[in-house]
């Protein structure tokens, strides 16, 4: 049995020591340009394979939109993922950066949510013949797209950071949901969009001439949101370091004024 | 020049919203972090010092 009176034997985990912010933002600073540049050559061979792959049989040259339509997708499940397990760690550990990666994570995943909906719109058109429709995966897309925007603008309607950043982590629990029902919703229902072909149990359906270049793609994107996802933190912790310093000044300057209104009466 | 077909618009418009989007997000995280950066080091000279940093000034 531990002996819990011995304090000097309490090391902090190797998780704790990596999820301090000073060490965060020196192993980050150190691995992001080399993120960077993978995230490049990646996104350099994935689109030459994306434009020098064959048209599909069925969907034409439109099947192009896939190698960034689909990435998008699953980036933005992925985005609001992270969000939904890093407002778990800073709700249950109150771990100050877990809540600074789910206020860093929100834009991006906003922001890759919109290449989806509107890379699907246009690759709709041509094959459904429509911009949009209300099928249950669009809809369940078009829903997680506002889960991101009420996330960002809870923030920014809580001035004091705790409490926003606890609101907000209940709001992206609670809309943590809607990410099975976009995942299995070309399955549970009748949709235009079709199901899916890629992550499947009995293997993708997909010819190996587009399946190649897609994967790439997707690991491509991948990197980016690491990349982009560092970079949201490391302005985040900058910007609590500032407010930190600001505060303690200012919390200063009222305990120096009191001491001399003390002193003068 | 790629020949996409009659339905040519629609992937380059595609391509280009994607790379837009994209290209807005980064300069967005770029400046952030560098505007954040600035912003410490402006309140670091102005004498304001981190718990964490106040020990290195005591030489």
């Amino acid at each position: 049995m531990a002996d819990l009176t011995n304090t000097e034997t309490i090391r902090p985990g190797w998780f704790s020591t990596l999820a301090n912010p000073t060490t965060f933002m020196r192993l980050s600073g150190k691995v992001l340009p080399w993120l960077a540049v993978a995230t490049l050559v990646l996104f350099a061979v994935g689109l030459t394979g994306a434009f020098l792959a064959p048209p599909d049989y069925q969907q034409g040259e439109t099947v192009r939109i896939m190698f960034i339509h689909v990435p998008s997708a699953w980036l933005a499940m992925m985005s609001y993922t992270i969000i939904a397990i890093s407002s778990a760690g800073y709700l249950i550990w109150r771990h100050p950066l877990a809540d600074v990666s789910a206020k860093a994570a929100a834009p991006i995943g906003a922001t890759f949510t919109l290449v989806a909906l509107i890379t699907g719109s246009l690759w709709g058109k041509p094959m459904w013949g429509a911009y949009w429709v209300w099928d249950a995966r669009l809809t369940s897309v078009l829903i997680l797209f506002f889960l991101y925007l009420g996330l960002i603008a809870l923030r920014q309607a809580i001035d004091e950071p705790g409490r926003a950043g606890r609101a907000a982590a209940i709001l992206a629990l609670i809309g943590a949901v809607n990410i099975p029902i976009i995942k299995y919703s070309v399955n549970w229902w009748n949709t235009l969009h079709q199901p899916a072909s890629v992550i499947r149990a009995d293997g993708p359906t997909i010819h190996s001439s587009l399946l190649w270049p897609l994967l790439v793609m997707a690991i491509a994107f991948t990197l980016l949101f690491v990349v982009l996802h560092f970079k949201a933190m490391r302005a985040e912790i900058l910007r609590r370091r500032c407010d930190a310093l600001i505060a303690r000044h200012v919390r200063g300057d009222a305990a120096r004024a009191g001491t001399e209104e003390a002193a003068n009466a | 020049m790629l020949d996409l077909g009659p339905h040519a618009a629609f992937i380059w418009i595609s391509y280009g919203a994607a790379a837009f989007c994209v290209l807005a997000l980064a300069i967005w995280a770029w400046g952030d972090e560098r505007g954040q950066a600035k912003r410490l080091a402006d309140l670091e000279r102005r004498g304001l010092k981190r718990r964490s940093g106040q020990g290195q000034d005591k030489s």
